[in-house]
């Protein structure tokens, strides 16, 4: 009997988008002229030569199912014109060539229980990652935080109520996947991994885990006479870094492995230049279904920004009018000297002068 | 007709509210897939113990090293027997959009039949890389899914020490502020790159991710190795019954607070419209019949700001192109990096433009495949070895829009000062 015949992969590459563009975005593509917001989770684009295009966005779990897949692709034949994409944090856009459909369309897209919104100086989508439903080293999930609090922050994605617009973001270990944001929810390991030293010399390349290690923790040892691994815990910085390489080298904990809130990223080049975030809380209880610590905090911080903030200031530039004094002031978070960076290049972030706000 | 499902009281709490619900998804899925029904099994289990309980391994298509995320349960009972046999192989598939991420519906009903066909019918839009996640699939059905999907037109992602899958903003498809073809330029480069992401062997990832303006919607200056940025270096352009409609709608003070005093560089003045400058650096832009918006483009850093805020009226300029920054990436393992500047302009119009972004990417991906150690990023790279280094294995000149501002110590060797301050005073003659 032949061996069946085994299909050579196309290396085809990033698709054209061309053929999947709504007409009238291909039509004025590269020649549009302003846009402004009849309402929130409306975009209305004119271009140069007159054409307007009219734009609905609406909030998705991210992780689909096909049925919810097929539901907007349901929504963009009747309601809009079968063309849809989709944003960075996940958001669905419905194009259509006429104001009249916008209405029916909202209507379509909440009714089937995608929230209208995410534009403007709203709180948009959280960028989110994998967590336990995928990945291999979480320390929680993403999907599940992300519903608790967007449920909790369901009005303020579907207004513009805030001084900018916001974004949220969640990552499941400390590489921080989810990426920088105004306000971001990141697992913070608080002790050392604990080894399986059975395990290490089969599973990890030793030499490659050591070298992983940012404060040079961790060296080969012999291990109950097995070749292994040991960590000089009391240099051990809890990061987890050793970990993917090492699965043996386990991080993540039930108990000890907790949230840091972090606050003032900022990826835009507008007004000042791009931010890290910056730590301004930790400690709290990875405590799933509902992460209720986590959320509550987010809360906190959120809407003493809305209240204190002036038009056009993102968390950062918010921060940058008040100053940190006044931030914990205001959250009534604890400053802690864990919050004093001692990292590399940590003198930069001390306060070298005396502009203190009494 | 599936199984019959796992109790799960946990993930039950998630149904409920208002947001769109990944659970509610997940068991409409399992009505008919053993394979979903034992993932929430295990995502419960999760939920309850607090532990994730997937690992890695190799599993692919042929003639690709990458592209496929596998994954294995680790949830196993006393006999090493798994615990949610069904869910035991739960691979994701990497597949990379068109850029901007635009869809028609019968394209993605494609997607949903071939997930449905093969996989869990599960499906990401899209994951922080940009990527269609295809997620959960047996090892079996890993390469009839790709099949399918390759006839398609559509091709992996990227995984493990790799180029990887980039993305784009929607820009000039559908943004006045886009100042280059970016589905274009995100097209070329990748594709050329398709060796790069297939097969693995950089010392790490390496991400290109394309913006239109300095809003920078992608993200790019934090998450990617190379950002590729909109810019323009003539003056801001103007549209007077722009601006007069948004002042009619703000007044002053908004126009003073919200645009005037949030300029970076304090190069926006609010002018009598008589005393406006008329030299060539100026945008000037009257706003009532008396009072005028000034612009010195001179001080001008393209931060977007008064672009946003009367989106119209002002402008980016005529004079397009892109600003490249290298070395952006996330925390592990020495600390968050922002990309930093490595060409302050090109123009991106021809092919001919393209050309020379694509030889550039070439060229830093060659010299961060020859220099980087294992692990390390781009960026980390550049720390380690220093720009000066890097800019001259690209043979790239220094230029003071590449700093905050010069350095701030006396610890550097100084031997070829005066050979240098000759080689760029001969290059100037010579370009003059």
């Amino acid at each position: 009997m032949s061996q069946p015949q085994l299909r050579r992969a196309v290396e085809c590459g990033v698709p054209d988008n061309k053929p999947y563009l709504h007409p009238l975005l291909a039509k004025n593509y590269g020649n549009w002229k302003y846009h402004d917001r009849p309402r929130p989770g409306v975009l209305h684009h004119v271009a140069h030569g007159g054409d307007e295009v009219w734009t609905v966005r609406a909030g998705t779990q991210r992780q689909m199912d096909v049925w919810t897949i097929r539901a907007l692709c349901d929504i963009a034949d009747r309601y809009a014109e079968g063309h849809m994409r989709f944003t960075i944090r996940s958001n669905v856009e419905m194009m259509v060539s006429s104001f009249e459909q916008v209405a029916p369309l909202v209507e379509a897209l909440e009714e089937a229980g995608f929230p209208v919104g995410g534009t403007g100086n709203s709180v948009s989508m959280i960028a989110h990652t994998q967590g336990w439903l995928h990945c291999d080293i979480p320390g929680t999930d993403a999907s599940g935080a992300v519903k608790a609090l967007m449920d909790e922050l369901y009005e303020e994605f579907r207004r513009e109520e805030m001084p900018n617009r916001v974004h949220l973001s969640t990552s499941c270990c400390e590489i921080n996947c989810g990426g920088q944001a105004d306000i971001a929810i990141v697992i913070q390991h608080t002790k050392p991994p604990k080894i399986n030293h059975d395990l290490v010399a089969n599973v990890c390349e030793r030499p490659a885990v050591v070298a992983r290690c940012p404060v040079a923790a961790i060296r080969p040892a012999l291990v109950n006479g097995k070749p292994s691994l040991e960590v000089d815990e009391t240099k051990c910085v809890c990061c987890g870094a050793c970990y993917p390489p090492c699965p043996p080298m386990q991080i993540n904990d039930p108990e000890h492995s907790k949230f840091a809130i972090w606050v003032g990223g900022k990826n835009s080049n507008a007004r000042g230049k791009p931010t890290f975030m910056k730590m301004v809380a930790a400690g709290l209880p990875n405590n799933p279904p509902r992460w209720p610590e986590v959320s509550e905090i987010v809360k906190k911080i959120l809407y003493t920004y809305k209240d204190d903030a002036r038009p056009w200031e993102r968390v950062a530039d918010w921060v940058e009018r008040i100053g940190w004094q006044r931030f914990f002031e205001k959250t009534g978070l604890p400053f802690t000297k864990y919050l004093i960076d001692d990292w590399r290049g940590a003198r930069t972030n001390l306060n070298a002068s005396t502009h203190i706000r009494f | 007709m599936a199984k019959q499902p796992h109790p799960t009281p946990m993930l039950d709490t998630l149904e409920s509210g208002p947001w769109p619900s990944f659970v509610t998804g997940l068991k409409r899925l399992a009505e008919d897939k053993d394979m979903v029904v034992d993932l929430l099994g295990q995502l419960e289990t999760s939920y309850r113990t607090r532990k994730g309980y997937w690992k890695g391994g190799t599993v692919g298509v042929i003639g690709y090293g990458g592209g496929v995320i596998p994954r294995f349960t680790e949830l196993k009972d006393e006999h090493g027997q798994p615990m949610y046999k069904d869910a035991a192989e739960f691979h994701t598939l990497r597949v990379m959009p068109p850029a901007g991420m635009h869809y028609t519906t019968e394209l993605l009903r494609k997607f949903c039949d071939v997930w449905e066909r093969h996989g869990s019918g599960l499906i990401a839009l899209h994951g922080q890389s940009g990527d269609i996640m295809l997620q959960g699939c047996t090892t079996e059905n890993v390469q009839k899914a790709f099949d399918e999907i390759n006839e398609m037109g559509f091709d992996l992602g990227g995984a493990g020490p790799a180029v990887r899958t980039s993305m784009s903003c929607v820009g000039a498809a559908r943004c006045e502020q886009s100042c280059f073809d970016e589905a274009r330029a995100h097209r070329a480069v990748i594709n050329t790159f398709l060796d790069d992401i297939h097969r693995p062997s950089l010392p790490y990832k390496f991400k290109f991710k394309f913006s239109g303006c300095p809003n920078d919607c992608m993200n790019s200056i934090q998450r990617s190795d190379m950002a590729i940025i909109g810019t323009w270096r003539d003056n801001i352009r103007t549209d007077e019954a722009l601006v007069r409609k948004y002042f009619a709608a703000h007044g002053m003070n908004d126009l003073v607070n919200d645009v005037v005093a949030r300029c970076p560089t304090k190069a926006i003045q609010v002018k009598d419209a008589d005393q406006v400058r008329t030299e060539p650096s100026i945008s000037a832009v009257r706003f009532n019949d008396t009072q005028a918006l000034e612009i010195d483009n001179r001080d001008c850093v393209r931060c977007m700001h008064c672009i946003n805020v009367i989106t119209g009226g002002l402008a980016p300029g005529a004079d397009k192109g892109v600003t490249v920054l290298v070395g952006g990436k996330r925390t592990l393992k020495i600390g968050d990096l922002m990309g930093t500047v490595v060409v302050p302009f090109m123009k991106l119009d021809t092919d001919e433009d393209l050309g020379k972004l694509i030889e550039l990417a070439q060229k830093v991906i060659d010299f961060f495949a020859e220099n980087a150690l294992e692990h390390e990023r781009t960026g980390e790279m550049i720390e380690r070895i220093g720009l000066a280094t890097f800019l001259e294995a690209l043979e790239i000149d220094a230029d003071a829009a590449m700093v905050a501002c010069p350095r701030t110590n006396p610890y550097v060797r100084l031997d070829g000062w005066d050979d240098e301050v000759a080689r760029i005073a001969a290059k100037k003659q010579q370009n003059a």
